[in-house]
This record gives C-alpha cells, sequence and structure tokens, in this order.
C-alpha cells in the first residue's frame, strides 16, 4: 500500500463494543496503527457479542468487521505492572480513545489530565453514552436506548403507529464517525501549534446532531414533526415522498413536482392538488398515489418516472443488490486472511488519490501483538 | 480553541451531503465560502425544503449552512469562471457533489486546480461513484436507502420497507468526505502534499451496514429476517425492540430472557433458558412479552428493570425530549442570526473539545451576500475589468 495520511501516529483503543472501536477502524484504514487495549479475561467484551451466532476463530463474527487491520495488547489496568506497561505506551501514543463510563478511567488512573501528564501533546477522546452531568450520566450507553431517549424513533414508520427503532446500531457508528472528525481537526491543530486536545462526544449528543435539520425545524414549528400516516419516508417532506407498494413489489419516490408526476403517469386527477398542497394533504395526496401505484408493476412505473427525468427506484435486497454492474464495479468487499479461515468484509468508503483503501488484516486473536509490542516500543 | 484557524474552504455543493461535511468544517473553525447560482442558488433553497419557512428559506436550508459565507457565480460565464478560478488558488479544500463529468466540463477538475494550486484538498461526492451504469443517477437519500438493503431492516415484517426517516445517507456521506478530507489535511499539514478525496452515496451506505453486511458475506447470503413483532433489530435476539405499556412506549436491549421474565413476572418466559432460543424464537418470545408488558406503566416497569441494570429506558418524542432536564443539561441548543437580524434556533456540533462547546451566533448566508466583500478581499474584481477590456 502506498503512503497513507496517517501513516506513523500510533492509536492507543481503551474502547470497547462499537462506537469507539469503530473510529478506532477508520483510523487503521486511513494509515494510523491502532492497538487495542484489553483485558486479559476475555478482551473487548465484543468478542463473545456474536450478532446472529457467527463465529470466527472462538470471536464473534462482527468483532472481525469492526477490529479487522488493528493491533492487541494485554494489560490488566488493576494490576501495577500491567498499568506501567501501559503509561510506557502511552509516552509513544498520539491518540487515546476510550467509551467507559464517566468515572471509570478517573479510577484507573488514566483520565485526560491524568494521561496529559504523561505524555503532554496527546489525543484524547472519549465517548460516554449521556455526557458527564445531567440525570442520564450513569446510564447506559446502547445504541437501542440512546435512539429511544433521542427522539430518532419517532422519525420512522407511519404515524399514529408504534415508535419504529433503526434497524441497525445507527447511534454508535454515527458517534464514531464523530469521534474521527474530532480526533483529525485535533490532529491537524496539533501539527500546526505542538497542542494536544481533549475531545467528549456522548452518544446522545451524536443521535441529536444527526438529526438537526429536524430539530431545527421542530424548534420553529408550531404544530411539531409529525410522520406521515402513509408509506412514512421522512418527516420534514411533503407529498409523494415514500416508498409504495405496486402489484409486484415496491417502488421509492422521492422530492418531485406533483404535476410533473401527473404528466409522468398520464394521471389528470392528480392536477387537483396544488403543489401548496404537499404538506397541508400530504397524506391525502399519498393515499391516492398509493391506491393508484398497485395498479401496475415496479418497472412499469419505474420507466415512465425515469423517462421524465423524475427521482425514483426500486426497492432492492442485499441480494438484488449484490447481482448488478453497479455493484459489482464498486469492489466493495475485501477478503481477511483470519488463522486458517477467510472473511469476507466491506472496505473503507473513502477513495484516497483515485486509490480504494484495502487491507487484508484480519483482527487480532487477543493479546496477539503484546510481546512484539512491548519490545519495540518500550525497550529502547 | 479553534482546529483549522486559516482553512479555506470553496464550496460548490448542494443539497445536504456536501453542505453537511462543509458544516462540520465551519464548526471546527474553517472558513466556508459557498459558490451558488445567481437568482437561484443551492437547490436546497428551493427544492428540498420542509414547511417551515424562516425568513424566506426553508428550516433545512437553514440549518445544513449556518456559519457560512456566500458568494454567487454564474460558472457558464467566462469572466465568473475565470473569478471563481482566481478564488480556487488560494482555497485549502474544494468541495463539490455534482455529478460525474460536470466539474470536468468546467474545468474545475482535480486535475485542472492542482495546476493551480498543488496542494489542494479536493473533495467530492456522487451518488453511485464516478464509473459504472449508475454514475449519471441522481444520488437521492431515500433512493440509496432503497437501493442498498436499508429500508429492508426497519419495522415489523408485515410492514412495507421502510425508510429511515432521517436523510443518513447524505448525513453519512457527508462525514465521510469530512473525515477523508480532515485526514488529507493533516498530511498537507505535515508534508505539504494535498490530494483528491472521493465519495459515493452508495459505499457510504454500505459502510454504514458493515456489521450486517460481513455476517450475509460470510453466511452464506442469507438474507435478513425482520420480525414478525414489535421489529428492532433483525439480526439481534428478543426481546430487542420496542413495546406498547399501559400508558406508552419502552425499549428493551439485549438482556437475559429467564432473568427478564423473573423480574417482570412473566413467567411464560422462565422456559427459554437455552440462549440461542432467544434468536431462533426471536418472535414467540416476543409475543408473549409484548402482551405481558401493557399490563403496567413504562414507570412501574422501569422501577423493577432499571435497578436490575437492564437495558431499558422510555422512548422519547422531540417534545418529551425537550422538556427532560437530562436534555437541558447537554446544551444542545443554539441560537443563531443571519444579516438581517432573524434569530433561527438550531443544534450545536456534537462534541465538546477541550472542555468547551463548539458553537456558533453566525446564521445562513442570504444569496450572494458576501459576493462584494470576497471579490474585494481576494482581489477579483479585478478580473472583471481585465476580462471586459478583453471581451
Amino acid at each position: 500500500m502506498n503512503q497513507l495520511p496517517l501513516n506513523g501516529l500510533i492509536v492507543l483503543e481503551f474502547s470497547q463494543y462499537l462506537s469507539g472501536p469503530s473510529a478506532g477502524l477508520r483510523l487503521a484504514d486511513l494509515g494510523a496503527r491502532v492497538i487495542k487495549i484489553e483485558r486479559p479475561q476475555g478482551g473487548d467484551p465484543c468478542r463473545k457479542l456474536a450478532v446472529k451466532n457467527l463465529w470466527v476463530e472462538g470471536d464473534a463474527l462482527n468483532f472481525h468487521a469492526i477490529n479487522r487491520n488493528k493491533e492487541s495488547f494485554t494489560a490488566d489496568l488493576k494490576n501495577k505492572e500491567d498499568l506501567e506497561l501501559v503509561k510506557k505506551l502511552i509516552r509513544r501514543a498520539d491518540v487515546v480513545t476510550h467509551n467507559f463510563r464517566p468515572g471509570v478511567m478517573e479510577k484507573i488512573g488514566l483520565a485526560y489530565k491524568d494521561v496529559k501528564g504523561i505524555n503532554e501533546k496527546i489525543i484524547y477522546a472519549e465517548i460516554s453514552g449521556f455526557g458527564r452531568k445531567g440525570p442520564w450520566a450513569q446510564k447506559p450507553g446502547q445504541d437501542l436506548l440512546v435512539q429511544s431517549l433521542s427522539g430518532l424513533t419517532y422519525t420512522t414508520g407511519n404515524g399514529g403507529s408504534a415508535p419504529v427503532p433503526f434497524g441497525l446500531s445507527a447511534v454508535d457508528a454515527i458517534s464514531g464517525i464523530h469521534l474521527v472528525q474530532a480526533v483529525l481537526g485535533a490532529l491537524i491543530r496539533r501539527q500546526r501549534e505542538e497542542k494536544g486536545a481533549y475531545i467528549e462526544l456522548s452518544l446522545i449528543e451524536s443521535a441529536i446532531g444527526m438529526q438537526f435539520e429536524l430539530f431545527t425545524t421542530f424548534f420553529h414549528s408550531k404544530k411539531g414533526i409529525q410522520r406521515s400516516k402513509i408509506n412514512n419516508g421522512n418527516p420534514l417532506l411533503g407529498a409523494p415522498y415514500g416508498v409504495y407498494k405496486t402489484a409486484d413489489h415496491f417502488l421509492s419516490l422521492a422530492m418531485m413536482e406533483l404535476q410533473q408526476l401527473a404528466t409522468a403517469l398520464d394521471w389528470e386527477e392528480l392536477n387537483v392538488f396544488d403543489q401548496r398542497d404537499v404538506f397541508q394533504k400530504r397524506d391525502e395526496i399519498k393515499a391516492l398515489i398509493a391506491k393508484k401505484l398497485k395498479t401496475n408493476t415496479t418497472r412499469y412505473w419505474l420507466e415512465r418516472l425515469r423517462r421524465s427525468g423524475l427521482w425514483a427506484a426500486a426497492v432492492y435486497s442485499w441480494k438484488d443488490l449484490d447481482q448488478t454492474e453497479g455493484y459489482k464495479i464498486l469492489e466493495m468487499e475485501q477478503e481477511l486472511q483470519a488463522g486458517d479461515k477467510r472473511i469476507f468484509t466491506t472496505r473503507c468508503p473513502i477513495t484516497l488519490n483515485g486509490k480504494r483503501l484495502v487491507s487484508s488484516k484480519a483482527a487480532p486473536t487477543l493479546g496477539a501483538n503484546r510481546e512484539a509490542i512491548i519490545k519495540q516500543l518500550m525497550e529502547e | 480553541m479553534s482546529f483549522l484557524n486559516d482553512i479555506l474552504v470553496v464550496d460548490f455543493s448542494q443539497f445536504l451531503s456536501g453542505p453537511s461535511a462543509s458544516l462540520t468544517l465551519a464548526d471546527l473553525g474553517a472558513r466556508v465560502i459557498k459558490i451558488e447560482r445567481p437568482v437561484t442558488g443551492d437547490i436546497c433553497r428551493e427544492l428540498y425544503v420542509s414547511d417551515i419557512v424562516i425568513d424566506g428559506e426553508s428550516s433545512i436550508f437553514q440549518a445544513i449552512n449556518r456559519s457560512k459565507e456566500s458568494y454567487t457565480a454564474d460558472l457558464k460565464d467566462a469572466i465568473d469562471l475565470l473569478k471563481v478560478k482566481k478564488l480556487l488558488k488560494r482555497a485549502d479544500v474544494v468541495i463539490h457533489n455534482f455529478r460525474p463529468g460536470v466539474m470536468e466540463r468546467l474545468g474545475l477538475d482535480y486535475e485542472t486546480i492542482k495546476k493551480l494550486n498543488p496542494s489542494v484538498v479536493y473533495g467530492s461526492i456522487s451518488g453511485y461513484g464516478a464509473a459504472g451504469p449508475w454514475k449519471h443517477l441522481p444520488g437521492q437519500d431515500l433512493l440509496l436507502q432503497s437501493a442498498t438493503g436499508i429500508t429492508l431492516l426497519n419495522n415489523t415484517a408485515h410492514e412495507n420497507p421502510t425508510p429511515l426517516g432521517v436523510s443518513i445517507v447524505d448525513i453519512l456521506s457527508g462525514a465521510h468526505l469530512a473525515q477523508g478530507i480532515l485526514s488529507l489535511l493533516y498530511q498537507k499539514m505535515v508534508s505539504g502534499e494535498g490530494g483528491e478525496v472521493q465519495v459515493s452515496m452508495l459505499e457510504s451506505a454500505l459502510d454504514f451496514q458493515f456489521e450486517l453486511l460481513t455476517c450475509y458475506y460470510n453466511d452464506g447470503h442469507e438474507l435478513p429476517q425482520r420480525s414478525e413483532v414489535n421489529g428492532g433489530h433483525p439480526y439481534v435476539g428478543a426481546p430487542y425492540g420496542i413495546y406498547k405499556t399501559a400508558d406508552s412506549w419502552m425499549a428493551l436491549a439485549m438482556t437475559d430472557i429467564v432473568q427478564l421474565g423473573q423480574l417482570t413476572d412473566c413467567y411464560a418466559l422462565l422456559a427459554y433458558t437455552n440462549s440461542d432460543e432467544w434468536f431462533t424464537q426471536r418472535d414467540a418470545i416476543k409475543q408473549v412479552l409484548a402482551a405481558h408488558l401493557q399490563q403496567r406503566s413504562t414507570r412501574e416497569w422501569l422501577a423493577v428493570l432499571e435497578p436490575a441494570d437492564i437495558w431499558c429506558s422510555e422512548v422519547l418524542d422531540y417534545e418529551a425530549l425537550r422538556k427532560h432536564p437530562a436534555y437541558r443539561a447537554l446544551e444542545m441548543e443554539m441560537t443563531v442570526k443571519n444579516s438581517n437580524g432573524t434569530a433561527i434556533t438550531t443544534t450545536r456540533c456534537p462534541f465538546k473539545i477541550d472542555g468547551q462547546l463548539l458553537t456558533s451566533t453566525t446564521g445562513a448566508p442570504l444569496l450572494g451576500e458576501h459576493t462584494a466583500a470576497i471579490d474585494k478581499e481576494f482581489g477579483l474584481n479585478q478580473l472583471q475589468k481585465e476580462g471586459a477590456v478583453v471581451s
């Protein structure tokens, strides 16, 4: 692999599960050397938290997806000697991340002020569930709970029905992304001003941050944010925005003028509505469209809509998608070698200087790199 | 406290994806100049709108473009194009999200700009990548959610495919672009070398699902099955999901089913001693639980479950959240003002640096508001005169 922007940087990852480790993964793909600091007993609990009961060499498959391209250093932070080793590592590190609940790193003696005492220019980044103050500070920072408390579940699904969570760990993912942005910003400042940084982020702030359009609208709306009662797509957007059932499958319609839709579908009756009605009469209009689209196939509608340049798409499963040329040319899949097992996972979505960022390095077994790291980074 | 002092970002992008990347750069301290078409400007000013209009622009535009400047230029006009190119010589970062080929035709592609400004960091977002059969399709959030399987992860099995009610693919691709740009800005500080970053909404939407896709790739390409009962996460077993209680709703994340049965006196759950069944019998377990939890209020259940460290919570909408003391403790809201003096309440950047919140007081720019000042500051008027003489 060619030179990558973060080559030469060392990240110590005390983080576990998904939020912090997904940040470590991105930093690794951008060229940093990421060393997971793990408990000797079991390590990152994500090793044992398998989704769908899939395992590779004793570790959860999803652990491999999150922790490929990293090293593992085992240390019992309650043991004096191990803690000394970790402090030696901190001297060599550029970035430290953790996602323990508030108070844990303080108790160990690795809070920002302690770490800064060891390495003045360290960039120290932490993710909590709900920040350090307020009544939720000690609540577990679990993705579904943060979704539920941040209003996110009231953006999805239809108005009048149950709140619907995002069917994946969306908040963990977005907070990992925010952490990377902050760490990279801090690295830029350190390069110019010789200064470290202390970065604090919480899952709840990330969850609210990702809804910034909705919150801003809510702050200025007298009637609040209402999900569409029919085929809700995005509560901020007017008709026809949403996913509709057709005679054989489904069809998505994004923003478009009603008149254009009427023309594309040869559907005079829709012209009784004015463009100004798309918000006021959103659900009424969408109910009519839903009825109309049931009368023919996805392909039939899609051809007409695309011919008129309107924004519409079929609904694909992964199986539909991975058969398409558009997916294949992305080469989104990459292969890792874990022991004698091959694992397929996705690559980094960022392309730098025309080159896709790929790495075949599998997640480390627990403590795999401890001896080598001691030799290389501590015995000077 | 700013990370990106003196960094100049020239942003040609529209809607949400690219502009959300430059918003992040602005929050980190960069100066962001939006290049907009005269008269209409960013399409987000008129097409991608909510029904809440603040001072002539939709709430969405106001949220995405605060803390930026606006410079109008007709890129098809030779003189305007020269002015923009002169501005680009001074830029640290250039961003666009036009469809593939547009910037090439304008002579504003990376290879050309690099000749004017060798250390520039040039970032672009496309819908489906620069090549392939889909490169000319519109990169729109709902359509990308629909094309990448995201809509088949949410809600219960008998419901239509359900999109996420946030423009998540736009936000993710903008965030990935910001990551790539920041990594190259760091490189530029170290070695003086800039570079090009490309992101597509398609790749960002797939990356978002990386844990789940890894299961799919390695498990004989078996598709996810949404739960028949209170759909939560198709790869996580019972009880994961949101349940109706006697008075409202309650969220339950990963939890030992037997312990849950004991704590809630739901005796039918005590039979599920084999934890493999929590996944294989997911819907049966959730059915039992869904009926049982309706007997008492959310508050009553939380009083039993929280002390036992069960991962559970109430479920709040924006109104309830905004009234909650925990929300107020976060200080997520800030008020910005545009040059008309109109105040707009919005949310701040999510992270804190050195103990300080990243806040701003500057609202979104009026269309072309800063054109004259930028002309003057960068000596771009000069070109107008020179151009006039030439023509």
